[in-house]
């Protein structure tokens, strides 16, 4: 009604008002929308990655004991709690084991390419350590079960033999070594890449000045480094550690195809048939699993979803605390 | 030390001393510290080299033009036959499809971070853009398994499954990218664009996206050689299977990587002593051939990226 009581003029002026910007709003806001949407889309797919897996996981979390017994592979009298407790306890083992063997190297690395290495050839260095990265995980699998498990058998023997009284060593170590020890030297070569990239960048940053004021005080270079760059990088160090130890944790094939599984809580890392983690176990069961067996496999995987997330937000949110101050420097 | 104390036994050491004398503990710590640290690095070397040593020595020798055209259909046992061209053709096409959903969503995303994105909307997206980068892979197979056993039951496996496990795993690594690249593009362009009367909207596609496109290709390229590896999520939306299979929507399909994981399961082949043709090594063999095809592909992928990236840099305004 109200449409009809507007007077033409007015009419004409909104006409001409379009002519001058043909289509500038509808397409402006369409376009605004589509990415608005986009960036949102990415939280909805997020929250949708937790809900959907909480929503299958519901029948075995519900499931009495036995029901769960029927599945083959779930120990009797068992609830989905007590499944998961080992397999969480073997994650953490292998993701710690791998972190603390390619923290140290990917820190001298990430030296070695911002302050030891000549500075043209810097930047091939470190797309040589991203290569690393690149390499399929799979292939790594292949690699540590064919290649590299044969040639560490000595070394782990070595190993037993004679720090076999630290319960860590417990002997005698199996052959062939499909155990946690190997696992954890083959993740560790699959983090190196990306807690090297980080550290690299953390040591970058190193305020020019606090180098050169080392330096003119008669620093040598290792002192430098000391006081001025590993200080400085202290919080980057930490936070690449745990984006590193958020790989470590979410890994499968390597896992899968080198380690001989068991569900125990069992710190001997060079006996076989003790460790399982919660990737692995997923790969190895869900192609042959009964509804019931899927759910409780997704149930497992969404402990693993609650815990990589916690320590991704953890490690993202040390780094992003940090840039608010490091620009200032 | 004789010197010192033969000359001045029982004075303090002057000033002078101390200047001129060299300090041979700190100088071998200096020292020591740059060997372990240069030694830190040929470390990182050495699994590098011996990966892409192996492969290529252990694959080399199963690869040939047969390997590439056939599939396993109907081949067992020790059989000195079999390929991978079913794996290959899978490989492609859920790859291929992964992009498709990946590099809009994330394209899009980026152009919202960088022209559009204010205040907490925003800074919820970048970061969990960032915290998405982190999830395991099989968690990312688990929820595109979930989701499609909705609608199509539970035992769900064909090619589109595989492609939304993937792209939620790729959406991630190109929105950082693309993000990145668009951020380079000066915003004097942008602001000549505006002067001119161009919309704000043709102005990010005629002007800031053009700008970038070489940044950008090079993201999307990093992103595929990235997924294109990617097994554990394959192997449970995709399953296994001997035959070639073009449909996405329909059958089980196999994966170059999850043939690799595939062939060495299956491990080695008993085989009677009088068998002429019977390789008891097969299926690893099988296995290095398709890992070194796989290997070729990404790192033809990741050399690509580099050349795209250093023909194609955006114009850095002045």
């Amino acid at each position: 009604m109200s449409t009809s009581d507007t007077p033409p003029v007015r009419q004409e002026d909104d006409d001409l008002q379009a002519a001058r910007r043909p289509h500038r709003d509808t397409a402006g806001r369409v376009f605004a929308g589509l990415s608005t949407g986009a960036g949102t889309l990415i939280l909805v797919v997020l929250a949708a990655v937790a809900a959907f897996l909480l929503l299958r996981a519901w029948p075995a979390l519900t499931a009495g004991s036995e029901e769960l017994a029927a599945i083959s592979w779930i120990p009797d009298h068992g609830s989905i709690v007590r499944y998961v407790g080992p397999l969480v306890f073997g994650t953490l083992v292998a993701a710690v084991l791998a972190l603390l063997m390619a923290v140290p190297v990917a820190v001298g690395i990430a030296l070695f390419i911002s302050h030891y290495a000549p500075r043209r050839l810097a930047a091939s260095l470190g797309y040589v350590v991203d290569l690393l990265a690149a390499i399929p995980s799979v292939i790594y699998g292949l690699w540590g079960g064919l290649w590299l498990s044969r040639r560490l058998e000595g070394v782990w023997g070595w190993l037993a033999d004679n720090l076999g009284f630290i319960p860590l060593f417990e002997g005698p170590a199996a052959t062939p070594p499909r155990v946690m020890m190997t696992v954890g030297v083959v993740l560790a070569v699959m983090i190196l890449p990306i807690i090297t990239a980080v550290a690299r960048e953390v040591f970058l940053q190193t305020p020019r000045l606090h180098e050169e004021a080392a330096l003119a005080l008669g620093a040598t270079r290792w002192e430098m480094v000391r006081m001025a760059v590993l200080p400085f990088g202290r919080s980057g160090l930490i936070s690449a550690s745990m984006l590193g130890l958020g790989r470590a944790l979410g890994e499968t094939m390597a896992v899968l195809m080198i380690l001989s599984p068991g569900l125990t809580y069992s710190f001997a890392l060079l006996l076989a048939g003790r460790h399982q983690t919660i990737a692995a176990n997923i790969a190895l069961q869900f192609p042959e699993a009964s509804p019931l067996g899927v759910s409780a496999l997704i149930a497992t995987g969404l402990a693993l979803f609650v815990i990589t997330l916690a320590v991704n937000m953890a490690a993202r949110w040390v780094v992003a605390r940090r840039k608010d101050f490091s620009g200032a420097n | 030390m004789t010197a010192t104390t033969t000359s001045r036994p029982d004075a303090r050491p002057s000033t002078r001393d101390l200047l001129t004398r060299p300090d041979t503990r700190r100088r071998v710590v200096d020292r020591l510290m740059a060997v372990v640290v240069t030694s830190a690095f040929l470390i990182a070397l050495v699994p590098l080299v011996s990966v892409i040593w192996t492969v290529l020595g252990n694959g080399i020798e199963r690869l040939s033009p047969y390997f590439l055209v056939v599939s396993m259909r109907g081949v067992f046992g020790g059989m000195d036959a079999g390929g991978i061209y079913h794996a290959i053709v899978g490989t492609l096409m859920v790859t291929g499809f992964a992009t498709l959903i990946s590099v809009p969503v994330g394209l899009l995303t980026a152009i919202y971070l960088v022209e559009y994105g204010r205040g907490r909307l925003a800074r919820a997206v970048t970061f969990f853009v960032d915290v998405m980068t982190g999830i395991p892979s099989i968690v990312a197979g688990l929820f595109a398994y979930a989701l499609f056993a909705i609608f199509f039951g539970p035992g769900v496996r064909f090619g589109v499954v595989g492609a939304v496990a993937l792209s939620v795993l790729m959406t991630p690594v190109v929105v950082r990218s693309s993000e990145e690249m668009l951020r380079l593009v000066p915003n004097e362009l942008r602001e000549a664009a505006y002067a001119l009367g161009v919309p704000k909207w043709l102005t990010i596609v005629k002007v800031v996206l053009r700008t970038a496109v070489g940044g950008i290709v090079t993201g999307v390229m990093l992103a595929i050689a990235r997924v294109i590896g990617e097994t554990a999520p394959l192997l449970i939306t995709l399953g296994v299977i001997d035959s070639i299979n073009y449909n996405l929507f329909e059958g089980r399909m196999m994966t170059l990587p999850v043939y690799v994981f595939r062939q060495y399961s299956q491990g080695l082949v008993p085989c009677a002593p009088e068998a002429a043709d019977c390789i008891a090594t097969i299926n690893y063999d099988r296995a290095w051939a398709a890992a070194l095809v796989l290997i070729a592909i990404v790192m033809l992928l990741n050399l690509g990226a580099r050349l795209v990236a250093r023909y194609f840099t955006p114009a850095r305004g002045h």
